[in-house]
């Protein structure tokens, strides 16, 4: 499947998931862990894209539907729904965020060669999220820069702004 | 000292150096004009001694030479020839951030800058000198012509040093040959050097391990005093070192005290045992209370009594584990027992290990009164600080988050609460102003309250600035403290005037997400004229809680159990409205309004019928509310994790905790969720007033 030579230092190896018919992927470096689906405690007062939190091993990690964040139909969790726990970088120190989708696919090597830079889209998923459209085997990969979705995209949003008492 | 890593020890000696400067300032802040109590003197005097050899020890040669200077003049405050003067003390002072600085610097691996150094030290050296003139009404002539005579001395050229070099019987008993360390005094310059034998006894009743020699030498050449006590350093108490600078033309009276001094300051306490037996010999009166320390210092019968408790639980591990191998229904009473036991076991050690982490809240008040001190100087406001309740203890980790805002609002006050005496008098106050910083327990939660007598806080300004400011619009209607708790608001700043005190208008926002972030919250109580008051409320500690389980629309909760007064069925007779949408319950003869939290959590909808639900009397503060829940759950202790580690603050949960059964439950901040309710209701009258 990934027949791209090992050396080339730009390559990066990418975790590639399903999301209402298309494929996204995400820096496999970003990817701690996979989980299955399980419940998670709702925050009151936040966004609808964040499901709650989760008990991982004693840490308190908040999970984010992409489904919801993306704006694409809600679809109940299926055996293939799969957490994908990811550590980014955000506000100076390291989180670590569920994400949750509809399954995960495969692991491919994708050189800068077989990218296009992000066409203008207007949508509720911004380009700025998108660092790039992958074609693999025909089929189109999205690539998406999951620090900044979960810096700007989630937890700037559910910020809501402080009502001044 | 080669293989020696020194390392390890300069850490211990920073520290115990800060602690010595803290000791130092408290004592000069405790100090009343023109008295100078001999105990205190003796605290500052040992502290600076302290750090002074240990400094030359660790090659700090800044700080060393530095307290060495300040030395002289403590020393001369000990040998009550000098009154503590105001000014002295602000340049004892200063020199007590000097010594900070610099420690502080080689703390952090730098050079430290002694630029600013050389000015205060001939401020030090000028009052040790001259300024003699304090007592010299009521000194013996000897002594004030000894001062006098001093100041010119500085400017004569040194020809050398005279020293007498007397060890203790004990000194080779230490290891230390004096024949070494005059064989490096001797490497400094010109030496001509007499041993009096005089106590020698005969050979027949020699101990070949006591040293009997005394030296006397003249040492000759421009050498600096520090070298030669550098010399003598590992050795200055286990001798008795007499070092007089030679001048030409020296008159006896001033040799005879330069003698005093010096003297007096040669042996120190780098040996504890040693020094406080010979002082306290030398001077009765001096009983040196012991100063607590910063860090954590743990009384070994606590440790002891952990100890025992460790040993309790690992008796009933292993109870239980035997009964666990070999188990049938017929022990099932004798498990039960043994989980008791083993809960009873891991709460009281909880409880042992977490006092261990309380520590009395004057740790941290203790700045405030140098801050004060410096403060009523530079703004020329009069200015007496109470503190009330310092012994209040807290959690070490709380105490010091809640520093850096406590700083900042006793600034505050000092800055814009107080009036200048002026003023003061024009308003009939006393020309003193009063600061009080006061700590007590309430519930699960710490008070701090920071107050002044000031000038209180102008509503109407205040609101007029928050409109200018286009934080609220002038046709909002706001209660007071809804008005005063604007200051808190990023950006905002009431002072007419910037000054560098405080006034820039960062901060207080700053302060209040500070005390956030500890799962607190600040009031303020102001009266316009009268003065300000901001109310702190802290939990007691971060890491475990004891908490009442409850159910809300399906979902477990946690809410702090020290916050609960009561709970109880609800008795739809007692329920009644107020206006739109507020609801109130009479208990006994008490309104109390009700919080709807599945309303506020917008879990659920208002359930029509309330008579299945049950009502929780909370209070936070001076504030009672009733939640309504569905049911109440267990009790029990849960550890608390911060929400904020992986995502950020909820308004109205405080935090995170996973259950028995491995999920994560909320846990409840009732101040967060007093406001929300209060949001929704404020929300509510908006909507309903644009409609209107």
């Amino acid at each position: 499947m990934s027949i791209v030579s090992q050396n080339n230092a730009a390559d990066s190896q990418y975790l590639t998931f399903m999301l209402a018919g298309e494929e996204y992927g995400v820096d496999i470096l970003t990817v701690q862990e996979l989980r299955g689906w399980e419940t998670a405690t709702p925050i009151p007062n936040t966004p609808s894209f964040v499901c709650g939190v989760i008990n991982l091993r004693g840490v308190v990690v908040p999970i984010v539907d992409l489904r919801d964040r993306f704006g694409l139909e809600f679809r109940e969790p299926q055996p293939t729904t799969v957490v994908i726990i990811v550590k980014v970088e955000a506000v100076g120190k390291e989180r670590v965020v569920g994400i949750v989708v509809d399954a995960v696919s495969e692991v491919y090597d994708i050189t800068p060669a077989n990218t296009q830079p992000p066409p203008d889209m207007e949508g509720a998923i911004s380009v700025d999220f998108v660092t790039g459209l992958a074609t693999i085997d025909e089929k189109m990969v999205i690539l998406l820069d999951i620090n900044k979705l979960i810096n700007e995209g989630v937890l700037s949003l559910s910020k809501k702004a402080p009502v001044p008492a | 000292m080669g293989g020696i890593d020194l390392e390890q020890f300069k850490q211990i000696f920073y520290e115990e150096s800060f602690e010595g400067l803290d000791t130092m300032e408290s004592g000069l802040l405790g100090m009343t004009e023109g008295e100078s109590d001999l105990d205190v003197v003796n605290d500052i005097f040992r502290a600076a001694h302290s750090i002074k050899g240990g400094s030359a020890t660790f090659g700090f040669s800044a700080v060393a030479s530095f307290t060495h200077v300040m030395e002289g003049l403590l020393d001369e405050m000990r040998g009550g020839k000098r009154d503590a003067t105001s000014e002295i003390v602000n340049i004892l002072l200063e020199s007590v951030d000097e010594i900070r600085d610099l420690m502080t610097a080689y703390q952090n691996g730098e050079e430290p800058d002694t630029d600013a150094m050389g000015d205060l030290l001939n401020r030090l050296k000028k009052a040790t000198g001259a300024g003699g003139d304090v007592k010299e009404a009521a000194a013996p002539a000897s002594q004030s012509e000894a001062a006098s005579d001093e100041a010119p001395r500085e400017e004569l050229v040194r020809q050398g040093w005279h020293i007498e070099f007397e060890p203790h019987d004990d000194l080779l008993l230490t290891g230390n040959d004096p024949v070494l360390l005059l064989g490096e005094l001797a490497s400094l310059g010109d030496i001509s050097l007499s041993v009096d034998d005089s106590k020698l006894p005969p050979f027949s009743q020699l101990n070949p391990e006591v040293c009997y020699l005394k030296w006397q030498a003249d040492l000759k050449g421009e050498i600096e005093e520090s070298e030669i006590t550098e010399i003598f350093e590992w050795v200055e108490d286990e001798c008795d070192l007499v070092l007089e600078g030679i001048f030409p033309e020296r008159k006896k009276s001033d040799r005879r005290e330069e003698d005093r001094r010096l003297t007096a300051v040669v042996p120190g306490e780098g040996d504890r045992r040693e020094t406080s037996r010979r002082e306290k010999a030398r001077r009765p009166t001096d009983a040196a209370p012991k100063q607590v320390s910063a860090n954590i210092r743990v009384d070994t019968v606590r440790i002891d009594a952990i100890i025992d408790m460790v040993g309790e639980l690992v008796i009933t591990q292993s109870m239980l584990g035997q009964l666990g191998e070999e188990f049938d229904m017929s022990k099932l009473d004798r498990m039960r027992d043994g989980l008791e036991q083993l809960e009873y076991n891991s709460r009281e050690l909880q409880e042992a290990i977490m006092k261990i982490r309380m520590q009395p809240i004057s740790f941290a008040f203790n700045r405030f009164p140098r801050m004060v001190h410096d403060l009523s100087q530079k703004l020329d406001k009069k200015i007496r600080l109470e503190m009330v309740g310092a012994d209040t203890e807290m959690d070490k980790t709380v105490m010091e988050k809640i520093n850096d805002p406590l700083v900042h609002l006793v600034r505050n006050s000092l800055d814009h609460g107080l009036e200048g005496p002026d003023e003061r008098k024009a308003a009939c106050k006393e020309e003193e102003g009063v600061i009080e910083l006061k700590a007590f327990h309430q519930g699960g939660s710490i008070v701090v309250e920071v107050s002044d007598d000031g000038r209180g806080l102008n509503r109407d300004k205040l609101f007029d600035k928050c409109v200018e400011k286009g934080l609220v619009k002038e046709s909002d209607i706001l209660t007071d403290e809804q008005v005063f708790m604007m200051l808190f608001a990023p950006g905002f700043s009431t002072a007419e005037k910037l000054s560098d005190i405080s006034g820039r208008g960062v901060g207080l926002d700053v302060v209040r997400r500070n005390i956030e972030s500890l799962g607190g919250n600040v009031d303020i109580r102001s009266v316009f004229g009268e003065g300000t008051t901001f109310v702190i409320r802290l939990p007691l500690t971060l890491a475990v809680l004891d908490g009442q389980l409850l159910s809300v629309d399906e979902q477990t909760y946690v809410l702090p159990l020290g916050s609960i007064v009561e709970s109880l069925q609800i008795n739809p007779e007692f329920l009644s409205g107020v206006a739109k949408d507020a609801q109130v319950y009479r208990l006994r003869d008490e309104y109390i309004p009700i919080v709807c939290l599945s309303e506020v959590f917008e879990t659920g909808d208002i359930s029509e019928n309330l008579a299945n639900k049950l009502l929780v009397i909370v209070e936070w503060g001076d504030k009672r509310v009733g939640m309504l829940v569905d049911d109440l759950l267990g009790q029990q202790q849960v550890v608390i994790k911060s929400l904020e580690t992986n995502y950020e603050r909820v308004k109205g949960v405080s935090g995170a905790t996973i259950l028995g059964d491995g999920t994560v439950s909320l846990i409840l901040d009732i101040s967060g969720i007093i406001d929300l309710s209060t949001d929704m209701r404020g929300g509510q009258q908006t909507r309903a007033k644009v409609a209107a």
